[in-house]
């Protein structure tokens, strides 16, 4: 057993927790989901320069040999200060399939782009009737010559707005819901055909709704196999799965510790609120349910190479958990902040938001809870 | 022991749902958030039912009341709850009206009583201090006696839609060595117009402007804004209290809100299937049923005893708590009714052009910023941590 991070890691962890002190306070962070980009490309490029954005990629792609744990770390601190740059997105989805499934030429011109900071890549999988069902879908992509022609609708897509590049699932054959016929392409954003709606998100990150009309891409396009892409976006999306555990549990140590410390300072009947037992309890609940949440996202992430079956139910077993944990410390956090926990002025209702969001990602908790039984009868 | 309504009562909600049906303004909802309204949208419903001298049924028929029995009025709040109507601003109504007619002088009765009944005067409530918050006799704002008039110092906040308020009550400590900090606290009327106030609206988690931080320099108010007795205003308060707390469990909403739930379950899909067949999202859905009526039946058996002569006491609680429960789960749940759509922040986006694409079902918009506006339901009125509180010391005796 060792759960200790490698010198590398924590070097990476103490150097970016620095950063983000450092040049992502709160007020900046406000300012910047309020200003019309709604994100940092210039600290986007700082993190590539750091090498963040490669490490979880072998040397001969084009990386630093890391893996799932080195996403770990960086999202676990990208959670602490509710950090909206789309590293889930582009490093893990993106540079997930690239990695698992891409061809030479692919790899060679997306991995390079997403380890240097150049290209940023959002991941189109949901659609408005499918609700988390990854195989649940009615976008199209048709044979047309060598290449393709997609049409279909995308819903929340995360972080498309800042993307140069989309990744998109899409039905080659079969009928909707069905496991086979599932394909995957890389879609300039550009591409005639693509239209996108853009908004913020309640939680400060930016997402589109995606139109794709008569959108035609190359045979290039296609990554991995025609037909055949179900696993590949489920390997993904677990990895996206883990990433985003660590995120939330970044988020829940900060909650936590906001609402012990502002427990200390707020006085009711003369008393620090913190000393009334009743408050005590609850917070102690808190940190536990926190603990735990580490524990389920260490579990996740180290699952991840391991057969299907025994990673999917280890990442539907920290969703679960996460996502109930992420609900209660936000609850809490905002009820022992009372009503200035309503307020937007403090950064406990923007973690409160971000661990509500956290829970619908990718599947909630009745959706894993429902994968991880089935996995434990099969 | 008998659950049915008699026939009387019956009668009534025919008449009142009638009633409704025929004069509730066609393009007023409470559907979305209250903020999202113009002033005028929220107080239409309230001219009407003035008109009609329905606007103010609890309070004694001397004063404009109707003499409904609460049974009567339950049954009138669940017939509105039904449409969805936007109800009469407590502030005016529950709040300072009945401490105006049981502790204000004839003057004051005079003059405050119609333009609350008719809907013209728009109050607000000045109790809530930064320091003091389910403390409130530690509140700070002074008022000063110069002459005929009291001069007003300090800080108040969570002031409910104050931007747009006529007049206000407030809070005011007025002896300052009194030896405990409920004493030397009165009430005061306030003309919100006055020189040296200043409304600052808070934005909340939700991205709406519902209450604002009130500050008051120097402002000049006369001596005959002063309810009841100088120094004796802890004891307005509470009678108003314990008139806030009546209808806080929301039981005709919440009802209307699970029907609202049920039928988003059966728009949106799992497996291609209505999510409201899915045996794990129906099971919720039954538990919040389950639960509101075990709170509408306890909300019965209290209104039973106020109409036999016992007033809401500290079971009131209960209600507050189960009620406020009940709301945050309903809001959540819908929440994740709503799957990906609830993640937009619709908010920003309703005046952008018609012909671009709109974001995900009507139904999914209002659902995250009800989820997070929900939150305040525990805190407000008392926080759930103060209603175990009363419980445990009122009726545990602990």
């Amino acid at each position: 057993m060792d759960f200790n991070f490698t010198e590398e890691q924590t070097m990476v962890r103490d150097g970016l927790t620095r950063l983000v002190r450092e040049s992502y306070d709160f007020d900046t962070r406000r300012s910047v989901i309020e200003s019309d980009s709604g994100w940092r490309p210039e600290l986007w490029a700082q993190i590539a320069e750091m090498g963040l954005l490669g490490m979880p990629f072998s040397e001969e792609d084009g990386g630093f040999g890391g893996g799932a744990i080195d996403s770990l770390v960086v999202m676990e601190v990208f959670g602490r200060g509710l950090v909206v740059e789309p590293y889930v997105p582009t490093v893990v989805c993106a540079g997930g399939f690239f990695k698992h499934a891409g061809s030479a030429e692919q790899k060679e011109e997306h991995i390079g782009g997403i380890v240097d900071g150049s290209r940023v890549y959002a991941f189109a999988y949901a659609e408005p009737r499918g609700r988390y069902d990854l195989a649940d879908l009615e976008t199209t992509a048709k044979k047309d010559g060598d290449g393709y022609v997609l049409n279909g609708h995308k819903a929340v897509v995360i972080a498309a707005p800042w993307a140069s590049h989309l990744i998109v699932t899409a039905r080659t054959s079969g009928e909707r819901r069905d496991h086979d016929g599932i394909s995957v392409f890389v879609v300039d954003k550009n591409a005639d055909g693509v239209v996108t709606r853009d908004y913020p998100t309640v939680d400060g990150r930016r997402a589109s709704d995606i139109y794709f009309e008569n959108v035609s891409v190359g045979a290039d396009a296609l990554i991995g196999e025609d037909g055949k892409a179900l696993p590949l976006i489920e390997l993904v999306v677990d990895e996206a799965i883990a990433a985003q555990c660590a995120e939330a549990c970044g988020a829940m140590k900060s909650a936590q510790e906001m609402t012990v410390e502002y427990s200390r300072q707020r006085k009711q009947f003369g008393t620090p609120i913190g000393k009334f037992q009743v408050l005590q309890h609850r917070m102690v609940d808190m940190f536990v349910e926190y603990e735990q949440s580490v524990s389920m996202a260490y579990l996740a992430t180290l699952k991840l190479g391991e057969s299907d079956k025994e990673r999917k139910s280890a990442v539907s077993a920290a969703k679960v958990r996460i996502g109930q944990a992420a609900h209660h410390i936000g609850q809490e956090a905002i009820q022992i902040h009372g009503g200035m926990g309503m307020t937007d002025e403090l950064a406990i209702g923007h973690y409160f938001k971000r661990l509500t969001i956290f829970d619908a990602e990718f599947g909630n908790v009745d959706h894993h809870m429902k994968r991880h039984i089935a996995l434990a009868s099969d | 022991m008998n659950l049915d309504f008699s026939p009387e009562e019956t009668a009534f909600r025919n008449e009142v749902r009638t009633f409704i049906e025929d004069n509730y303004p066609k393009n007023v909802s409470a559907e979305g958030l209250r903020d999202d309204l113009s002033p005028e949208d929220m107080v239409a419903w309230h001219k009407v039912l003035g008109e009609k001298g329905w606007s103010v049924p609890a309070w004694p028929p001397e004063y404009g009341g109707t003499g409904w029995t609460p049974t009567q009025r339950y049954i009138w709040s669940e017939e509105n709850a039904r449409v969805n109507a936007i109800m009469p601003l407590p502030f005016g109504v529950s709040m300072v009206g009945p401490v105006i007619y049981t502790f204000g002088n004839e003057a004051q009765k005079q003059q405050h009583l119609p333009g609350i009944r008719s809907g013209d005067v728009w109050w607000c409530q000045g109790y809530s201090e930064p320091g003091a918050g389910s403390d409130l006799a530690s509140l700070k704002t002074t008022a000063v006696r110069d002459g005929d008039h009291y001069v007003i110092n300090g800080q108040k906040t969570w002031t409910t839609l104050a931007q747009h308020a006529d007049w206000g009550f407030f809070l005011c400590r007025t002896d300052p060595d009194a030896a405990k900090p409920q004493e030397g606290i009165s009430f005061i009327l306030v003309d919100m117009k006055s020189p040296g106030i200043e409304v600052r609206p808070i934005k909340l988690i939700d991205g709406g402007y519902e209450v604002n931080e009130t500050w008051l320099t120097d402002v000049r108010v006369p001596v005959e804004n002063l309810v009841g007795e100088e120094n004796k205003g802890w004891t307005y308060a509470k009678f108003l209290l314990a008139h806030e707390r009546s209808g806080i469990a929301g039981v005709a909403r919440s009802k209307r809100a699970v029907e609202q739930l049920r039928e988003i379950a059966d728009k949106e899909l799992l497996d291609g299937k209505p999510l409201m067949q899915d045996f794990d999202f129906a099971r919720k859905v039954s538990q919040l049923d389950i639960d509101l009526a075990a709170l509408e039946i306890t909300e019965l058996r209290t209104l039973a005893g106020e109409e036999a002569g016992r007033g809401p006491g500290p079971e009131s609680s209960i209600l507050k708590i189960k009620g406020t429960e009940i709301q945050q789960r309903l809001t959540e749940l819908t929440l994740e009714a709503v799957g990906h759509y609830g993640t937009p922040y619709y908010r920003d986006l309703s005046d952008t052009g018609s012909n671009e694409y709109p974001i995900g079902p009507d139904y999914a918009q209002h659902a995250a910023a009800s989820y997070f506006n929900m939150r305040k339901t525990s805190i407000y009125g008392g926080s759930n941590e103060i209603q175990r509180n009363i419980i445990s010391k009122m009726i545990l005796g602990l």
